[in-house]
């Protein structure tokens, strides 16, 4: 924890004010653009079939979908790290924390689970494999 | 206001402010609705985690390849993104004060909206329809899950935002009906970044 | 799927005359019980003419002092609820020996130890401590009131919607007969087709709402209404461990409501998610439930970790050593157990480096938990110990949790959890660390602050009882459960082959007795400190010369918390001002302005209930109605813009020349 977020609660704010942050018109024509051009890409890409390797193809499209993410958090969204005296910000940083830890922690219990517990029903690598 | 200028020159410590500090109505509507959205994305996470475990059991049924289709797809999400700069322009326009612009933007935001959950109706219906329901397959179920619940955000989005547009032509932009708009924007951009999420996981990545 | 078919009529469901447990003495027996005192209630407050004062003052009162008490109040009554159900399984496991099947049938028997285990955690220690954080957050950081005071009264009455769902399956149908987490493929539609179940998901949903909403309304409460002064690092301890317990909520009761939505789907709309079927994996549910299971435990300790810091502080007439050890030790634990979930499922088979990982991670939890023993123990040091009751139960927790702890480690040993696992050795465990860490620190809280909330102590003679008759049930009650835990004795057994086993359970079940001694001494504690409050009165809202900015005020402190803002200047606030000096201002009062009263929240959670009510039953025309009711409500509350009022001068100056009178009175 940073020692901006000891100082005090209302060096941010006057009183009297409600401040949610503001975008421009720049802002949002900017953002707007970025995320078409960010669809685009990966679209175009699966669309027409893609890179060679499957998993060069995968990684621009998650690529592109993290990138987009973080053209909506400025333009859309306006994140920035003064708002709320970077509590904002904090918590967005923290819930990644926890959403990554949920989100790999239970793919990554569940596949070994998987592996120990019923070898013979796990998808070969690569191959898409139907239950029996 | 630091503890320091609290103290008086003499070193005696002044243990009530000379002025109340005023807390203004929804002075901490910001923060918590921020903090909301962090418990919803949350949901979302173990939706995805759900997705991601259970996405490749098929059950026997058919898979993503045989499933979607991707122009749909790529509608649908442009119907979201438009719909995305057209809550922007009514944001600036209340900025400006200009509560007939603001309206008129509101109301294509919600047409853009509406489009968006025909089209993913259209998708549920037509997949029911050929035998690919949310009870097919685990991986069917988890799909039916993440996309609904999205679409379920975007039909309380759009209920809100009707409400609003009552709230605003009848009381007008007040700093109240401001703070809710305000509130609607984050919602409505925040549902965008979980589609980003969607399209990419869900859709893109079955069909590679 | 095939969904078995259970006979379903429009008007009312799947309900049943034969649901109606006419033919259960016990239950029959209970209900009537249960009917006469709540018409008793009733009528008495009819006859006294209190339902407009109850409405007006209470039940729709948005102000965080009142909420707080009435969330204990909420827990108290459940309390009795689940601890009859622990007493009626001590019987049970005394009595079925020697080919005796006992007295209560498999069926019932099973929805016991659910109930037991739902009600504890969710209706009691969860009210319990949301109570203690509403009523106490806000006086120390020196506000008004919280955040969002209106969604304060809505999360406090989803909590008791969700009550009092789980209240009427003891009298309509059947609870479920799962345990507490409802694991499936027994919690699915192919085991568990009746209502019992649906009843455990829509009581935990209406009050899992509540806990999440607020949980976001006391951390967006302490990030943004402190008092000028106090920054983070000022903040009371209590204040701190209920951040950190509040972000707790946040970032994991929306796993909880997301989990059991999945499951309600399995089972009403026919998806897979969790079946033996179509790539349906019940594992994920454990893996899911477990990702909120873990921090949840650590939801109910951190508040209690809070109030040992401020009564040892407060008792032993120090500043409690190692103010940011403490802290640091909190946050570190806060991000920790989310790390250690799988600990509860060792033996599910993730293999070797997934187990070793959450069992290191497991057992590195209580390196900070710890350190904060020390800090109490440091604090203690050379202090002038006044052995008050708040401080007599802190003892005990020390004592007591620091063997739950150890026993803990043990259990996060992987191979050591392959022999114990799912045995009595574990519900001896989190009993252990329950009891000694939640239980006994929300006694302290209620001994500690109860002058703060009534204006007058609590009964010395019967909170010693009950003290006492507590430490010792509780070493009576679980003793022998650790004991054949390790002699490889299966948790949730009904009936006993083994006829050597019998006296430990008879050992276990005085135990149980003797708690309930204790718990009677509670109730007496609190009826006597009622009646003799003239006598406790305590006048100069500092009984205990406390330390941290609640004691600044009058007890009970006026609806404005404070006439005067107060700045903080060092970590114990009050007791900075009693050293130097400080004298409350006595003119100069302004209009205070203030949160209105409102009836939205108790009337949505109402309609939720109904909802809930609807949904369990299948009685689908009241599900359309109410769903679609609770919307237009909302709506309806939206068009409320004047939400807020002033507190006049005048009536300020009158409670404040009141409370200088009692001043001079008291000295």
């Amino acid at each position: 924890m940073s020692t901006e977020h000891l100082a005090d609660p209302h060096d941010d704010h006057h009183a009297g004010e409600v401040h949610f942050p503001e975008g421009t018109r720049r802002d949002y024509v900017t953002g707007f653009v970025l995320s078409v051009i960010l669809t685009v890409i990966p679209f175009g890409l699966v669309m027409s079939g893609g890179f060679a390797s499957a998993q060069a193809t995968a990684f621009a499209v998650l690529g592109c979908a993290v990138i987009q993410m973080v053209v909506h958090m400025i333009f859309f969204l306006h994140m920035n790290p003064r708002a709320e005296g970077g509590w904002t910000l904090m918590s967005l940083a923290f819930t990644l924390i926890m959403l990554t830890i949920a989100v790999v922690g239970t793919i990554w219990v569940m596949y070994h689970m998987d592996a120990n517990m019923m070898p013979g029903m796990m998808p070969p690598p690569g191959v898409d494999a139907t239950m029996p | 206001m630091s503890a320091e200028i609290l103290t008086e020159p003499t070193g005696e410590r002044l243990y009530h402010p000379a002025e109340e500090p005023h807390f203004p109505e929804g002075h901490s509507t910001p923060l918590g609705f921020w903090i909301y959205l962090m418990s919803d994305c949350l949901i979302f996470a173990i939706l995805f985690a759900t997705y991601g475990v259970l996405g490749h059991r098929y059950g026997g049924g058919p898979g993503p390849k045989e499933l979607f289709e991707l122009p749909l797809v790529a509608l649908n999400t442009t119907m979201l993104l438009i719909s995305s700069i057209t809550y922007g322009f009514a944001m600036l326009h209340m900025h400006q004060g200009d509560q007939k612009g603001t309206l008129r933007w509101l109301g294509i935001t919600a047409c853009f909206g509406l489009a968006f959950l025909c089209i993913e109706l259209y998708e549920f219906t037509h997949l029911i329809g050929i035998g690919a329901g949310p009870g097919r397959s685990a991986f069917l179920s988890a799909f039916f899950t993440l996309v609904g619940t999205h679409g379920l955000h975007v039909t309380f989005g759009l209920i809100w935002l009707a409400v609003m547009v009552v709230q605003v032509r009848k009381f007008g932009l007040t700093i109240a009906n401001q703070r809710r708009l305000n509130c609607l924007s984050l919602f409505w951009h925040f549902l965008d970044v979980i589609w980003i999420g969607v399209f990419t996981f869900v859709y893109l990545m079955g069909m590679i | 799927m095939e969904q078995h078919a259970i006979e379903s009529t429009f008007l009312f469901g799947r309900l049943t005359l034969e649901k109606l447990p006419l033919h259960v003495p016990i239950v029959l027996g209970t209900f009537i019980v249960v009917a006469i005192i709540g018409l008793a209630i009733l009528v008495a407050i009819t006859y006294f003419k209190l339902w407009g004062y109850l409405w007006r003052e209470w039940l729709t009162s948005v102000d965080h002092k009142r909420i707080g008490i009435m969330y204990m109040i909420l827990g108290l009554i459940m309390f009795l609820r689940g601890f009859a159900d622990a007493v009626m399984m001590r019987l049970q496991q005394v009595w079925a020996f020697n080919g005796s099947e006992g007295y209560l049938p498999a069926e019932h028997y099973d929805q016991i130890f659910t109930a037991h285990g739902t009600i504890m955690i969710f209706f009691v220690a969860m009210p319990f401590v949301t109570g203690l954080m509403n009523f106490v957050v806000p006086l120390q950081i020196g506000a008004r009131d919280v955040s969002f005071p209106f969604l304060n009264n809505f999360s406090f009455w989803m909590t008791v919607g969700g009550a009092i769902l789980v209240m009427i399956s003891l009298f309509v149908g059947e609870f479920a007969r799962t345990g507490w987490l409802a694991f499936p493929p027994l919690s699915g539609v192919v085991a568990s087709p009746d209502e019992g179940v649906d009843y455990y998901i829509w009581g935990l949903q209406v009050a899992g709402i509540g806990t999440t909403l607020s949980g976001i309304n006391l951390v967006v409460t302490i990030l943004k209404m402190r008092c000028p002064g106090m920054i983070l690092m000022r903040m009371p301890v209590f204040t701190w461990t209920a951040l950190c317990t509040n972000v707790l909520i946040v970032a994991t009761f929306p796993v909880l409501t997301a989990t059991l939505v999945l499951l309600s789907l399995d089972r009403y709309l026919g998806m897979n998610f969790f079946t033996n079927e179509l790539g349906g994996n019940p594992m994920l549910y454990i893996n899911l439930i477990w990702i909120w299971g873990h921090p949840e435990v650590y939801i109910l300790v951190l508040p209690c970790f809070g109030i040992y810091s401020e009564v040892v502080s407060t008792f032993c007439g120090k500043r409690l050593f190692g103010y940011n050890s403490m802290v640091y030790a909190t946050i570190c634990i806060t991000i920790l157990s989310y790390l250690v979930w799988l600990h509860h499922f060792f033996t599910m088979g993730s293999g070797a480096s997934v187990n070793s990982f959450f069992g290191i991670a497991t057992m590195i939890i209580s390196i900070p938990t710890g350190a904060k023993i020390f800090n109490w123990l440091f604090t203690m040091y050379k202090g002038r110990i006044r052995y008050e009751l708040p401080m007599m139960w802190s003892l005990a927790f020390m004592l007591t949790f620091v063997i739950g702890g150890m026993t803990g480690v043990m259990l996060a040993v992987p191979p050591a959890d392959f022999i114990v696992h799912n045995s009595l050795f574990l519900v001896a465990h989190f009993h252990n660390v329950i009891i000694g860490g939640v239980v006994y620190g929300i006694f302290a809280g209620i001994n500690y602050w109860w002058p703060k909330a009534f204006g007058f102590r609590m009964n010395q003679f019967w909170g010693y009882v009950s003290f006492w008759c507590w430490v010792v049930g509780f070493w009576l009650a679980f003793m022998p459960l650790y004991v054949m835990g390790l002699m490889g004795v299966t948790r949730r057994l009904r009936v006993f082959d083994d006829p050597s086993l019998q006296i430990w359970f008879v050992i276990a079940g005085l135990g149980a007795a003797v708690i309930a001694v204790g718990i009677l001494a509670l109730i007496l504690q609190i009826l006597t400190s009622i009646r003799d409050r003239e006598k406790l009165r305590d006048l100069t809202g500092d009984p205990w010369d406390g330390r941290t900015l609640e004691w600044a005020t009058s007890s009970p402190p006026p609806a404005y918390n404070f006439a005067f803002t107060p700045v903080v200047h060092e970590i114990d606030a009050w007791q900075d001002m009693k050293e130097h000096g400080y004298k409350r201002p006595l003119t100069g009062f302004k209009p205070i302005h203030m949160p209105k009263n409102t009836g939205a929240g108790i009337i949505l959670a109402g309609i939720s209930v109904a909802l809930g009510f609807a949904l369990v039953w299948h009685i689908w025309w009241l599900a359309a109605l109410s769903f679609p009711a609770i919307i237009a409500t909302v709506i309806w509350h939206s068009f409320d813009y004047e939400r807020d009022f002033y507190i006049p001068e005048t009536t300020i100056t009158e409670t404040e020349e009141a409370r200088t009178k009692a001043l001079s009175n008291a000295v």
